[in-house]
């Protein structure tokens, strides 16, 4: 019998080529390709009043340049507006390349096309942009003070807030502000386009997380069957969020070009580009007001917050959104309201970044709680413990929407036991006593616990085709991409125990619309559970249809019929098999041979006239295939439970991370080692966030820190293992009974390391990300 | 300027402009696009080649500077008929990548260590691979399967 695969720690099929410098990344493809520079905004905010190209022309190896109108149709109007509203009182989003105004320092003004890279920045140079400076609103908090910066506004309640604040034994007010940072995959954006004039068909590659939706989005733009147009997502060097915009400007100007021109074009970005030009996150100030008993059970809970939306907003008010639906976290709030404005700044645009608005929202509620435990002396676990939804109170409605626009019901998880196992696990018992001895020998330590309710797996769908070829190899494919995940595991994972095959015999395509035309794309933690509930569903589909034509050929019922070992056969009936892949030719009953199997194929259709019946039955489909789609209902809810345990270094202020134990549930695991790559993985960016990351504007609205030397990634040597449990709770939702885990790690982190620092420094720490500066000058006020 | 690359025992005789930088010919010359480029300023170490046996960042060296060096790059790892090296084996073992866009460095500059890691505290480790950015693993499998690498080797 085939031994099961779901569940098991299995080796990535996708390593062999990435170790071996064979994986094909965007920017590997099409050599000869005439190549892209932009020339982007020197200034936050200008009238553009003149672009003199002349000097561009004359450069040796140019093919083009191109500015705002020279583009024709779609192309000159502004890219979409992803998920609209009713919130949105001024949407906005941005000219593929600027016509009249520039909103922020970066944003693409004129597009030279090359012999390569290096002439191409030679011509870009050459092009004299003349800017009538306009006024520059680059920090949020001054921002949000001019009522002509509003992009939108959303509140909800539940509950009488000011009823429950009223009669609260206590009620707190505190600020807590998280500031600016970004995805910084590896590889930065990249696009590659092909026109073909005489098929008359477009193939892209892009270094993208949603190739489905920037085929269809670019077969509307040339007016196009979306027949005529490709998208692949090949290797892609990670992504986090900021590769899922559709559209960024180069995403469209790229194949436009290709076509202009009739020759290849690719663009890849570089650093200072990914920096200036690709969407960042994470930006809001909110102001919390909490009414609490005198045992620190929360009564009332309302946060006002503005959110940067940077200069656009191509993503509507997703992040706040998700902010606000996912700040109370596992915790009860008796009633709770939100009121949050998205405020536009003359800075990037900002969309979802691994977490997308939920390390706000834990930051704020875990800060708050901390906050709560220190002003009623209450041990910051405890009330923890007080506070948490139970698992009786599951399916649990948080009572406000969901970034779906559903309500945001958590399916399952034991929270409590969770939070039990967390603090076992960190020592928290005896972490007075640790602190104490530290202490004695002038050492600082503190310690933190944070937790975080995650939505995933959303829809609208994702679909999944499998098939079977003729040597038994199985095919998967999926519409969304990966950068990462390990999608061709852990989908050949579940395909290969429906059908009974070995995970080798099956191979796994994303991100190809040649492959499989509809998909959504790889974000909002939702890849196993959507397209992994496809692939399930596709696979049983296969697998009944190979019963189905088995019983026929060996007589039996299609219920006695296994799949296993690379064949199909009848229970408990050896001799009586006949392999995967001979059934799938002989599922095609053709005449004309394309094998031996084949004469079996058309004897089989000889075999069925003389019988009187159809070689096809009705609803079957020649070989062994099938294309489903999986639509979630609503999202399904992992949780997590932090603990940190820092020492503040007594001379650089530097951040030490003595312990850290993340507890962690996201249903069925379908590979372990997957998962905890994800959530180690996720854990060294929410480090990042807490203590190196910081997008920082001047007030000209400048990227002051645009390059790794001065945004500081964390190396090796700034982020521990951490130690990682599970606890199991399969989704009641999806077959499979899976939930996300892609964005876990990160969401309640830099939450942990604040109330840690604060522990260690008796101090509140209310800002994020922290630094060794901001650590000394509350050390030395 | 005419130059030779010696790349992975190849001698390449090309005519490059100075100002091309050896990652930017690797790839797009060569077509050994194993080599990666993540910010062409030095920091993130994904287009780290051996230079001489030493790792060096192939974004901040000219092409025509490396005339006459022997360069190695991830291309140069795995065994003529397909078998990995012990280190491309670990990292696969260990979960040391997740996108792979990073491994080719970590791997070049894991090459002339990795026999020592055994021996080295995690500190030490650490810091030997402290010049290599990864943004999707947290450096755990990368650390593990550096030290575990020579251990494969010697079990072969």
């Amino acid at each position: 019998m085939t031994t099961r695969m779901f569940g098991e720690r299995v080796e990535r099929r996708e390593d062999a080529r990435l170790v071996t410098g064979a994986g094909r990344f965007t920017d590997d493809f099409e050599h000869g390709a005439a190549e892209v520079a932009f020339v982007r905004s020197e200034h936050a905010h200008a009238r553009i009043a003149d672009v003199d190209v002349a000097g561009a022309l004359d450069v040796e190896g140019v093919f083009a340049v191109y500015t705002h109108e020279d583009l024709d149709g779609g192309f000159a109007e502004p890219l979409p507006l992803l998920t609209p509203h009713e919130g949105l009182v001024a949407p906005r989003t941005q000219y593929a390349l600027a016509r009249d105004e520039v909103r922020y320092a970066g944003e693409t003004i004129a597009m030279v096309v090359a012999a390569d890279r290096y002439v191409a920045e030679d011509a870009a140079e050459r092009i004299r942009v003349r800017y009538e400076p306009l006024p520059v609103a680059a920090d949020l908090a001054q921002a949000a003070e001019d009522p002509a910066n509003l992009a939108g506004r959303f509140s909800e309640e539940v509950g009488d807030v000011d009823a429950a604040l009223a009669d609260a034994p206590h009620v707190f007010e505190w600020r807590f502000e998280i500031e600016r940072s970004a995805s910084m995959p590896m590889e930065g954006r990249a696009v590659v386009a092909r026109w073909d004039d005489s098929e008359r068909r477009l193939l892209v590659h892009d270094s993208t997380q949603a190739p489905t939706g920037i085929r269809g989005g670019l077969a509307a733009l040339f007016g196009l069957d979306i027949e005529q147009v490709h998208v692949v997502a090949p290797d892609v060097g990670g992504g986090f969020g900021v590769k899922v915009m559709q559209f960024y400007p180069e995403e469209v100007l790229v194949p436009w070009a290709a076509r202009q021109l009739d020759r290849p074009v690719k663009w890849t970005e570089d650093r200072r580009e990914h920096f200036i030009g690709s969407n960042h996150e994470r930006g809001q100030i909110h102001v919390v007001r909490v009414g609490c008993d005198a045992d620190g059970r929360i009564l009332a809970l309302e946060t006002r917050f503005v959110h940067d939306a940077g200069a656009y907003c191509p993503y509507g008010l997703i992040v706040p959104v998700i902010t606000a639906a996912q700040l109370p976290g596992p915790y009860k709030l008796s009633s709770y309201r939100y009121e949050f404005r998205a405020v536009f700044t003359n800075t990037v645009s900002v969309s979802p970044y691994r977490g997308a608005g939920r390390p706000q929202g834990a930051f704020v509620i875990e800060r708050t709680l901390d906050r709560i435990a220190a002003e009623l002396a209450v041990d910051r676990a405890e009330i923890r413990r007080r506070n948490l939804v139970q698992p009786a109170d599951l399916p649990y409605d948080v009572g406000v929407t969901f970034q779906d626009g559903g309500p945001t019901v958590y399916d399952s998880g034991d929270y409590p036991r969770g939070l039990e196992m967390l603090l076992d696990a960190v020592g928290y018992e005896g972490f007075a006593a640790e602190r104490e001895r530290a202490a004695a020998e002038g050492r600082r330590l503190g310690i933190g616990l944070a937790a975080y309710v995650e939505g995933t797996g959303i829809g609208p769908y994702e679909g999944a085709a499998v098939n079977v070829l003729r040597d038994g190899t199985v095919t998967v494919a999926t519409g969304l991409a990966t950068q990462g995940q390990a999608h061709e595991t852990v989908f050949a994972q579940i395909a290969a125990d429906e059908l009974g095959v070995a995970l080798e015999d099956v191979r796994v395509t994303t991100g190809d619309t040649r492959r499989i035309g509809y998909g959504v794309g790889t974000f909002a933690s939702r890849s196993a559970v959507v397209s992994g509930n496809a692939v399930h569903m596709a696979a049983t589909s296969v697998r009944r249809q190979a019963q189905e034509l088995a019983a026929r050929l060996l007589e039996a019922d299609p219920e006695d019929i296994e799949l296993a070992d690379g064949e199909v056969r009848v229970k408990g009936a050896p001799g009586s098999a006949i392999g995967l892949g001979q059934l799938g030719v002989v599922a095609n009953p053709l005449r004309y041979a394309f094998g031996r199997d084949a004469t079996e194929a058309a004897m089989f259709a000889r075999k069925a006239y003389a019988s009187g019946e159809a070689p096809l039955r009705e609803g079957a489909t020649p070989g062994l295939n099938a294309v489903e789609y999986y639509s979630p209902r609503s999202g399904v809810f992992g949780f997590g439970m932090h603990a940190a345990v820092v020492e503040i270094d007594p001379d650089t202020c530097n951040l030490l991370i003595r312990r850290y134990v993340m507890v962690h549930d996201c249903g069925r695991v379908i590979n372990p080692m997957v998962v905890a790559g994800q959530m180690h993985g996720g854990f060294a960016q929410g480090i990042g966030g807490a203590f190196y990351e910081r997008i920082a504007y001047d007030e000209s609205g400048q990227i002051v820190n645009a390059s790794f030397m001065d945004f500081l990634i964390p190396y090796a040597t700034e982020v521990p293992a951490p130690v990682l449990l599970h606890t199991e709770t399969p989704s009641p939702n999806n077959a499979l009974g899976v939930k996300g885990v892609g964005e876990a790690g990160t969401i309640a982190v830099p939450a942990a390391i604040a109330n840690a620092v604060a522990d260690a420094v008796g101090q509140p720490v209310d800002r994020m990300p922290i630094s060794p500066l901001a650590l000394f000058e509350m050390l030395h006020p | 300027m005419e130059i030779t690359l010696r790349v992975n025992g190849t001698a390449h005789r090309i005519d490059v402009e100075p100002r091309r930088l050896l990652s930017d010919v690797l790839r797009h010359r060569l077509e050994l696009t194993g080599t990666h480029v993540g910010c062409e300023h030095g920091v993130c170490g994904c287009c780290t080649v051996l230079v001489d046996g030493e790792p060096a960042r192939s974004c901040l060296m000219l092409a025509v500077t490396a005339d006459g060096a022997e360069i190695r790059t991830v291309e140069d790892l795995a065994a003529p008929d397909g078998t990995l090296h012990p280190l491309q084996e670990a990292f696969r073992r260990h979960h040391g990548l997740q996108c792979g866009f990073c491994t080719p460095g970590f791997l070049m500059t894991a090459l002339p260590i990795y026999r020592d890691a055994p021996a080295m505290t995690d500190a030490q480790l650490r810091e030997a691979l402290g010049g290599q950015l990864c943004r999707c693993t947290g450096y755990v499998g990368i650390v593990d399967a550096v030290r575990a690498a020579a251990a494969i080797e010697d079990s072969r």
